[in-house]
């Protein structure tokens, strides 16, 4: 064991601190300090948020989809021929419906990203609207909207399909097949309304003057989760088109 | 997004949002402490009646009256359930890891201060679902805490499984919900908002238990709460992903190729991770205490943080031991079992670390401690008959007998609530001002250790002569009833048992009220908690931020004025 003297430096004792402080403190260097952490502060840590919420949806998503392959892959065994069948039965997707959708989505992903980076420029300058002479155009084309408007867009086309499968005679409890059509569809909107929820409570801390910063970081985050969903809608629509 | 800065510059001063809808990590994990107390209360009920009923089979007994066998399946249902979820996975995380993980890394608040409230807001409607599942037509589902279709997937199969069942699935979707929030708050604060010094290396071993549990709670649940959504789809739409096709009551359902080991395989991928979220954060909690108690550092800190990243690591990889019964290929079986059987070289580290900590030790045996080392000998104990049932030989004989019932109580239950004992009586001069009665305390440790050895161990003996578990009654079968003698014992030790736990709750509220009042830092402890007012003020250290400059157990220090150094306490010897 260390011997403690005065020149020794007290972090060499001990079993948890054989390491000198790094300069700027933990592994934040911004927060300590202040009760307020700044705005670089608040959105790194919101993203960190965002990552560990997207590794969440992403295990929903892989248990669903290894269910999915186990449940293809069972066989059952049929009364009528004496023998295991497979019964996971075939589905008649509305393609055409579905492509469209996913055009929306992918759509929607891009206003959504133009969206983000406006609000970054405008909250990069908005220290600069407190120097006399200087005045940024505040109004600008209202991307976050269209986004809202294509993801509802992007849910109603959904809700279509549903009811074209439903004409074609594919309900829930038809086949297997059809089963897991519903559920991974559905599991999916659900969590895109969530994205829909947080851009729409962007627009309301817009209408309610938030400052600026705060709404950045809603709209980043929201910016970054809705990129997720595009990625998982197409995961999703790629798995049921080539592992039928 | 709020964060913690955004809501917290000013402390509430109404009644219902600094004590309801509080924003405030210490308040919201008193909640979660209070909620698994009051759960706690109701799964120690349950088991005691299904105790009595196991030796006095035709008693009729107040509130229930007589228990017939499908009420015992429901108490044994709710028992496992309430216990697993409300109590082991809600207070060692909800509870202590909200109230000290932020003070012990320096941060004012949890990173999502909403979204705190939100998890145990949602964690409590949970607990509604499932205490109502009791009081609806038919009461409460049978079909065990590991909910195995068909049973659990078909309405016509018992009593409880119609409305009862259901509700029983939403609980527990809804506290997957509540504890992904939890986690991915537990994770963001960790990583985020350590205060300057705080690196990953100098925080305490329980802030490295509450992040792995968190990690593995973020790992685990989305997966539960899948399993269950196919579960409720199987149940009310008719789909058949569990349900082969079967006949209940001679009437043939609508199912037919589903696979209850589908369930069984994305269950256990849960349900063994739960285990160590269980378990992990009385490890962490018994590190910082038997090296506090002991006035040493913990012997090999970074063996114990790499140790509980392996435990969570393999944690994810033994699924399968608990399918051994399933017919699983051998050569499966032989990789779950070597896997488990690896599990036991982290354990068996941190087993002797701590035994490495209290060596030649001059311990102070105060209650804290002595529940610490309570919980080292649980965990030996319990974890000795794992090796057993981790052999697929073996387990084929033992699993559906009390020798499984006597483990995983020793190992997953007992242990974990004994460093919930530990915590308790460690923290709570921290989160109430006040000491807790020693002598209470010592009385309660010893009545409580040797009930719980009581109960648990002749399980073993049990299960090893063929005691078969779930069975409400052992006096129609001659081989069974010879081992009467044996279930009376347990019964008569169980009552003492949780008899004796009237001790602690009255010593927790009497001493809330009317304890010798705490200092700062009552067992000259060394962590960030023991820096700052007791209780602790509302943003957590009064306006200062600290800087850590030392590991979080400097103790016994040659040459040092005192025999421990603060985390805080200059980085040179001019301390003091």
């Amino acid at each position: 064991m260390a011997t403690y003297t005065s020149s020794t430096p007290v972090n060499q004792l001990g079993r948890g601190g054989d390491r000198p402080a790094p300069p700027n403190g933990g592994d934040d260097g911004q927060f300590h300090g202040s009760s307020l952490p700044n705005y670089g502060a608040r959105l790194r840590r919101a993203r960190l948020g965002l990552i560990c919420g997207i590794a969440t949806v992403s295990m929903v998503f892989i248990s669903l989809t290894s269910a999915y392959i186990v449940r293809q892959g069972l066989p059952t065994f049929d009364g009528a021929t004496n023998s295991y069948v497979r019964d996971w039965g075939q589905v008649q997707l509305p393609w055409l419906l579905l492509a469209i959708n996913t055009v929306l989505l992918v759509i929607s992903s891009l206003t959504m990203e133009v969206a983000r980076r406006n609000i970054a420029r405008r909250a990069a300058l908005a220290p600069l609207k407190s120097i006399p002479g200087i005045s940024l155009e505040e109004r600008s084309f209202p991307w976050l909207g269209v986004t809202v408007l294509l993801g509802f867009g992007f849910l109603v086309g959904q809700w279509l399909a549903w009811g074209e499968l439903k004409g074609r005679g594919f309900f829930v409890d038809t086949n297997p097949n059809s089963s897991f059509v519903y559920l991974l569809t559905a599991v999916h909107a659900v969590h895109l309304t969530g994205g829909i929820i947080a851009l729409l409570w962007a627009a309301v801390t817009s209408l309610l003057h938030r400052p600026i910063e705060g709404r950045r970081i809603v709209v980043d985050v929201a910016a970054w989760y809705w990129h997720f969903m595009a990625v998982l809608w197409i995961y999703v629509f790629a798995l049921l088109a080539f592992a039928r | 997004m709020a964060t913690a800065a955004t809501v917290h510059a000013h402390a509430p001063q109404g009644f219902i949002r600094k004590y309801i809808f509080s924003l405030d990590h210490k308040v919201i994990g008193i909640q979660y402490f209070f909620l698994a107390l009051t759960a706690v209360w109701v799964g120690m009920f349950l088991s005691l009646l299904m105790r009595i009923h196991l030796i006095w089979p035709t008693a009729v007994l107040p509130l229930v009256g007589e228990i017939k066998p499908e009420t015992y399946l429901s108490l044994l249902t709710m028992h496992g359930t309430i216990m697993v979820f409300f109590v082991l996975t809600t207070a060692p995380q909800g509870g202590f890891g909200n109230y000290f993980l932020p003070i012990q890394i320096g941060a004012p608040d949890m990173a999502f201060p909403v979204l705190n409230m939100l998890s145990f807001w949602t964690t409590f409607v949970a607990f509604v679902f499932m205490l109502a599942a009791f009081f609806v037509t038919g009461g409460a589902p049978l079909h065990g805490w590991t909910g195995y279709p068909p049973l659990s997937a078909v309405q016509s199969a018992g009593p409880g499984e119609g409305l009862g069942a259901d509700l029983w699935i939403t609980s527990i979707a809804i506290f997957c919900v509540a504890s992904l929030m939890g986690a991915l708050n537990f994770l963001t604060t960790t990583l985020d908002m350590r205060a300057k010094g705080m690196t990953m290396m100098r925080m305490p071993l329980t802030v490295w238990s509450w992040f792995i549990t968190a990690i593995l709670g973020l790992l685990a649940f989305g997966v539960l709460l899948s399993a269950g959504i196919l579960l409720l789809m199987d149940r009310n739409l008719g789909t058949s992903f569990y349900v082969p096709l079967v006949v209940v009551n001679g009437v043939k359902l609508g199912h037919k190729g589903g696979s209850p080991l589908l369930w069984q395989h994305l269950f256990w991928f849960f349900g063994h991770p739960e285990v160590y979220i269980a378990i992990l954060p009385g490890m962490g909690v018994t590190s910082q205490i038997l090296s506090t108690f002991s006035r040493k550092p913990i012997f090999g800190y970074k063996a114990m943080v790499y140790a509980m990243l392996g435990i969570g690591f393999l944690g994810f990889m033994v699924w399968g031991h608990h399918m051994f019964m399933s017919g699983m290929s051998p050569y499966s079986a032989f990789a779950f079992s070597l896997l488990t059987m690896c599990i036991g070289v982290p354990s068996a580290i941190k087993t002797f670390n701590w035994l490495g900590t209290m060596y030649k030790a001059r311990i102070r045996f105060h209650t804290p401690m002595l529940y610490a080392i309570g919980f080292v000998s649980l965990f030996v104990s319990g974890g000795l008959s794992g090796p057993f049932l981790a052999q697929p030989v073996l387990d084929i004989q033992l699993h559906d007998t009390y020798f499984v019932v006597g483990h995983f109580h020793l190992i997953m239950g007992v242990a974990a609530i004994f460093g919930m004992f530990a915590a308790t009586y460690y923290w709570f001069p921290k989160m109430f001002g006040r000491m807790m009665n020693e002598t209470w305390g010592r009385v309660h440790f010893f009545i409580t250790l040797a009930g719980t050895y009581a109960i648990f161990m002749p399980m073993h003996y049990l299960g090893i002569a063929g005691g078969t578990r779930r069975y409400s009654q052992y006096t129609e079968v001659a081989y069974l009833q010879k081992l009467m003698p044996i279930h009376q014992f347990m019964t008569y030790a169980a009552i003492i048992t949780i008899a004796a736990q009237f001790i602690f709750v009255i010593n927790l509220f009497w001493s809330m009220f009317k304890g010798p009042k705490a200092g700062d830092n009552p067992w000259e402890s060394t962590t960030l908690e023991w820096t700052t007012a007791t209780p602790p003020p509302h943003d957590n250290f009064g306006g200062v931020t600290p800087v850590v400059n030392h590991g979080p157990y400097e103790y016994g220090v040659p040459g040092a004025p005192r025999d421990y150094v603060m985390q805080t306490d200059p980085a040179t010897g001019s301390a003091h």
